[in-house]
């Protein structure tokens, strides 16, 4: 499951979308997702469609690999096309199946349905497909910088984050090395009733928060001992730059929306 | 008083109020060109020292003084901005997702430019010999090599003072050596202020000097060579003096020391000569 499931995890490709600023990115793909909503005619959902596969062409990731990293989603849409189906009455009758009506309205709705739950699915996914996390974090610091007048802990953030994600891999050989201490004990993580599996997760989680709780005072110990002080006064390193390409992609990206609302009055 | 060492005034310390003292009316002092080794077993109080450096931790009596400011809370980053600490965990000091992003968090607290980062990143990685891994990933590191990058990361803020609180205590054999060879280096290279803690006599070889700690008191302020030839002593406060110590010590009834030697080829040296003497 973990593996084949691709929303969260980065491809390295040398692509333009992988270059492209992250905050870019981010604009463009909150934009799209509004903008899904404004489809209103099959045109307009073969356009955005088009767009969509384009811009994951021009990822370089294999099309396969995305395909096959959606697989656990497409049920989802399956399931709400057939709910929309045959929940929905509007429109004429078009036929019975074992004796339920199929209206046209609903087979429109659960075409138009299923068709933005996948465009989002698939567009949202190419974000963290093509960007690391960190660059992630980094844009949303910037693009959120703005709270920053309301008293918003912007920076403390994305800190937040940047460590969470660096103690991601440090946590997990953690677990291991736990579940493997307990199971030379004689705890059973594999087999037995729900119950018990569920039981005999409490000695793998136990002495993993105690050590992620230690963890985290000595870290606390460390980052002040090298000055950290807050927000405040700091200077960054990595560096986010909008480029030329940049302006490009939103200019293209601004053009399909054009032809977005030309296709919606047709 | 000169203004470029480290003072401790009858220092006393203690976590909570009714637990005992951690340490005791301390006193000593550091010149600033000095590399001194703290010496003790669990619990002697030694990293309760290296804490009280830079204002991690604060006296309940006495006075600190690190290069000519007195830590108190007012001063807690005036000392900082001086002083670069190394801990025990090489996990849990690590704060970057990179090597390069972990070097740069010392200078990005202090708000340099990020020019003068990326040229001061890429001297402190040389001088511990990491620079080959700027973009790796902490879990991609030994103990040895993550302990290298802190020590790059406390490089790379120029200090004047380096503490190392038992930085290679959570080391193999292998990374322990990477790390005690950098030290050495860095020695060599800078004349940095050093401050070791360790409980390990192995490590003390080529410190100026070793306060050894007992029980929050100091217990003897002396040279390494003339630690190692009290071994019955410290044995009595639970430390163990290195191989080389313990032949020395042994034979010393039968062979003539001019000196009590440090390292295998000293003691090797004396051996042969001695030898080919009678």
């Amino acid at each position: 499951m973990a593996s084949s499931l691709i929303i969260g995890q980065y491809v390295p490709e040398e692509s333009v979308v992988h270059k492209l600023d992250p905050r870019t990115k981010i604009v463009m793909i909150f934009a799209f997702v509004i903008f899904v909503f404004f489809a209103n005619n099959g045109w307009s959902y073969l356009w955005l469609t088009a767009f969509s596969i384009g811009a994951a062409l021009s990822t370089k990731i294999k099309l396969r690999y995305i395909a096959r990293g959606l697989k656990p989603v497409w049920f989802l849409i399956v399931f709400t096309f057939l709910l929309h189906l045959f929940v929905t009455r509007e429109g004429d009758v078009l036929f019975d199946i074992i004796g339920f009506p199929i209206y046209t309205g609903a087979l429109i709705q659960g075409v138009q349905i299923s068709m933005r739950f996948f465009l989002l699915i698939l567009v949202t996914s190419m974000l963290t497909l093509t960007t690391t996390p960190i660059e992630i974090t980094d844009a949303i610091e910037t693009l959120l910088h703005p709270l920053k007048k309301v008293k918003f802990p912007v920076h403390e953030l994305a800190l937040m984050m940047s460590i969470s994600l660096r103690f991601i891999p440090t946590l997990m050989q953690e677990t291991e090395k736990i579940s493997k201490a307990q199971a030379s004990r004689g705890v059973d993580f594999r087999t037995g009733p729900l119950k018990e599996r569920i039981q005999a997760v409490v000695p793998l989680l136990v002495p993993l928060f105690v050590s992620a709780f230690k963890r985290a005072e000595e870290l606390a110990m460390a980052m002040e001992a090298r000055g950290y002080k807050g927000g405040e006064g700091r200077s960054k390193l990595r560096e986010l730059e909008v480029r030329a390409r940049d302006y490009l992609a939103v200019v293209v990206f601004i053009l399909m929306i054009v032809g977005l609302f030309l296709l919606r009055d047709m | 008083m000169q203004e470029n060492q480290i003072v401790f005034k009858n220092v006393s310390f203690r976590y909570q109020e009714d637990q005992p003292w951690v340490l005791k009316n301390v006193s000593f002092s550091i010149q600033s060109d000095e590399w001194v080794a703290i010496l003790g077993h669990n619990g002697s109080g030694k990293s309760t020292i290296a804490k009280l450096m830079n204002g991690l931790l604060f006296p309940d009596q006495g006075e600190i003084f690190v290069h000519g400011i007195e830590v108190t809370p007012e001063t807690i980053w005036d000392v900082r901005a001086k002083v670069g600490m190394v801990f025990q965990n090489p996990d849990n000091q690590f704060v970057g997702t990179t090597v390069r992003d972990d070097v740069a968090f010392g200078l990005e607290n202090r708000g340099v430019d990020r020019l003068v980062m990326i040229k001061r990143i890429k001297e402190s990685l040389e001088a511990v010999s990491m620079e080959d891994y700027l973009l790796h990933e902490p879990h991609r590191l030994s103990g040895g090599q993550k302990q290298r990058v802190a020590i790059a990361g406390v490089l790379a803020i120029q200090p004047d003072l380096i503490i190392l609180d038992e930085a290679t205590a959570m080391l193999d054999p292998r990374g322990r050596k990477e790390i005690i060879s950098t030290v050495n280096n860095l020695r060599v290279e800078t004349r940095v202020n050093l401050v070791t803690i360790t409980h390990d006599l192995n490590e003390i070889v080529d410190a100026d000097r070793v306060i050894v700690m007992n029980e929050g008191e100091v217990w003897i302020e002396t040279s390494p060579r003339e630690l190692f030839a009290k071994e019955t002593e410290l044995r009595t406060i639970g430390l163990d003096v290195p191989f080389v110590a313990k032949v020395t010590n042994r034979l010393k009834d039968t062979v003539e020391f001019s000196e009590q030697p440090l390292r295998q080829k000293e003691l090797i040296d004396t051996l042969w000569t001695f030898h080919s003497q009678t």
